[in-house]
């Protein structure tokens, strides 16, 4: 993607101008993984193993699909994911 | 900047817009050195003129002009080698002759004409090309948004905003809101709490824009950072407080009419946008370069919506009342800022007073509830009187210092009616003070400020906060603003 505006920073210049990744959680003890299915081919067959693996590990999982993939999720379903999960793992297979 | 293909290395330039009749009355002027060439002619609006001209270029995004540092029109430039080596400005037949020899002598011309300004130097123009395709010599840095991305949304993404849309603070803007003041760019205004982090006049710049400022504003907005960086307004125990106060900003003094500040109906409310915007660039500033964030280190319990923005301009249009700002020190005529730790407003209602001492008796009650009825010294208050409320005062030959005194001795009280428990209430003053008459403020606690609209016996009553009780650390501050 090209930059078509430039800003400028009004803060006080000392964090990184990319916001950093959140840190993965030392443990997922008691924690809810999102398994996302983004709609690509073979999203599904994706998401069944991981979910195999979680359950066999004993940390809850929960499913959530995208109405398509050729679009971003709808907010709805985002809120609903922060709502309920500590983590996600989003499905861009193909 | 590489050569300009477009512009003879060894000719005239002429930079021209037809809106201007000296442009226009030399037309034949420029057909005559055209024929004796080589000419180029650089027009600002309209690409069709002037007529009779071979090498006409359309400059009506001012790149060229700009270039060419052109600050009217007609401007006559001759090159040699592609260098500028004789220049002349509007029309003057002896000058262009100089320049550009007997084909400039325009026969049947007036001798003399001035020119037009440039449209490459009209106010907000020339930002905008400095912006664009010069050196804005700003020092933030720069951050990109791509071309699909909305800069207000970027802005919000970047934890930028207080919570509502701001202005996107491109290069252009920020020069604009620069041009408000004398002050250079990277001069350090002081250090911003909590972080305490410098804040340069660009950094100030920066927020102004965001927060919606005209460029008129900066000196104001400079002169209410500085008076919340005095560290005896303690910007960074109100900042963490868990109370519900905020910075509020009265102005005072010829500057809040020149920028058109309200000082009257709904003087507090919305729809003013110095008063709107000034106390927003302050809280932007705290917030964005002080990395002042609700819920870090800003732990409000619950706050109060003028943490968005708090400040309005004293009303100074009767010269029976002296303006706050003189009475805290300011000379008469100067411009001024105070800064309060100010809660939230509440409604004053006395609709049947009619002498001054039931109207401070009556003002008296009313102040002895801010904090609690009960605490005394537990934070000061302003009040703003309403125009009808100061005429029961004025009438009866009062002024400010004979109000200020007799709500002083108002709002004193028994002390055995105020320690715990009494009244059935918890909440109260320790039993020590049993014995002693209170005062609810402290001797300069309770700022009188007059504003609103002359219909209403409203008038209102803004709370401090309890850090205020240490009178040597902390205080309401009252500033000189440098305009």
């Amino acid at each position: 993607m090209t930059a078509s505006l430039s800003l400028r920073d009004p803060t006080a210049e000392q964090s990184p101008t990319r916001r950093a990744r959140l840190a993965p959680p030392p443990s997922l003890d008691g924690k809810t993984v999102a398994l996302m299915d983004i709609g690509k081919s073979r999203g599904k067959e994706f998401i069944d193993r991981l979910e195999g693996h979680f359950r066999a590990a004993g940390i809850a999982t929960k499913r959530y699909a995208k109405p398509t993939n050729t679009k971003v999720a709808p907010t709805a379903l985002l809120q609903q994911i922060a709502a309920e999960a500590q983590l996600a793992v989003i499905a861009l297979s193909d | 900047m590489a050569p300009d293909t477009l512009l003879p290395r060894d000719g005239l330039v002429i930079v021209a817009k037809r809106d201007c009749p000296t442009c226009t009355l030399i037309e034949p002027v420029m057909q005559s050195l055209d024929r004796a060439g080589p000419l180029a002619v650089i027009v600002q609006d309209d690409p069709a003129f002037p007529s009779g001209v071979r090498a006409v270029v359309d400059d009506r995004a001012l790149e060229r002009s700009f270039r060419l540092d052109v600050e009217a029109v007609p401007t006559l430039i001759r090159f040699e080698g592609g260098r500028e080596v004789a220049r002349c400005v509007g029309w003057q037949r002896g000058e262009w002759r100089r320049v550009a020899g007997e084909a400039a002598a325009g026969d049947g011309l007036p001798e003399w004409q001035p020119g037009c300004g440039s449209r490459s130097v009209e106010p907000g123009v020339h930002e905008t090309l400095v912006a664009r395709y010069g050196d804005p010599k700003l020092a933030s840095r720069a951050i990109a948004v791509g071309e699909w991305d909305d800069p207000i949304e970027a802005c919000f993404e970047r934890g930028w905003s207080d919570g509502l849309p701001v202005v996107p603070p491109t290069d252009d803007r920020i020069l604009r809101m620069l041009g408000g003041t004398d002050r250079r760019p990277d001069e350090v205004v002081g250090l911003v709490p909590p972080n305490l982090a410098p804040c340069t006049v660009e950094k100030v710049a920066i927020n102004a824009v965001m927060a919606g400022c005209k460029p008129e504003y900066m000196p104001v907005v400079l002169g209410v950072l500085e008076a919340a960086l005095d560290p005896l307004f303690t910007l960074h125990g109100l900042l963490c407080t868990t109370h519900f106060s905020g910075p509020l900003v009265i102005i005072n003094g010829p500057v809040a009419r020149a920028i058109g500040m309200n000082s009257g109906v709904n003087a507090l409310g919305q729809g003013n946008r110095a008063n709107a915007t000034i106390g927003r660039a302050l809280q932007l500033i705290v917030r964005n370069v002080g990395g002042g964030l609700p819920g870090a280190i800003d732990r409000a319990t619950l706050g109060n919506p003028g943490k968005y923005t708090f400040c309005f301009a004293e009303d100074e249009s009767d010269p029976a009342w002296e303006p706050l700002s003189v009475r805290r020190g300011i000379a008469p005529g100067k411009s001024a800022v105070t800064l309060f730790h100010g809660e939230g407003v509440h409604g004053f209602i006395d609709q049947k007073s009619r002498t001054p001492e039931d109207l401070v008796r009556s003002l008296a009650m009313a102040l002895f509830g801010v904090g609690h009825p009960k605490l005394c010294d537990s934070g000061n208050a302003v009040l703003v009187l309403s125009p009808e409320h100061w005429a029961i005062f004025r009438d009866a030959g009062w002024d400010r210092r004979r109000l200020e005194d007799a709500l002083y001795q108002a709002l004193k009280r028994p002390g055995r009616d105020l320690v715990y428990g009494a009244q059935g209430v918890g909440e109260g003053l320790p039993p020590s003070l049993a014995d002693k008459v209170v005062d609810k403020f402290q001797p300069d606690g309770l700022l009188i400020v007059r504003a609103g609209g002359d219909a209403g016996l409203f008038s209102a009553i803004i709370g401090g906060w309890p850090g205020q009780r240490v009178r040597a650390e902390c205080q309401a501050v009252t500033r000189e603003i440098q305009t």
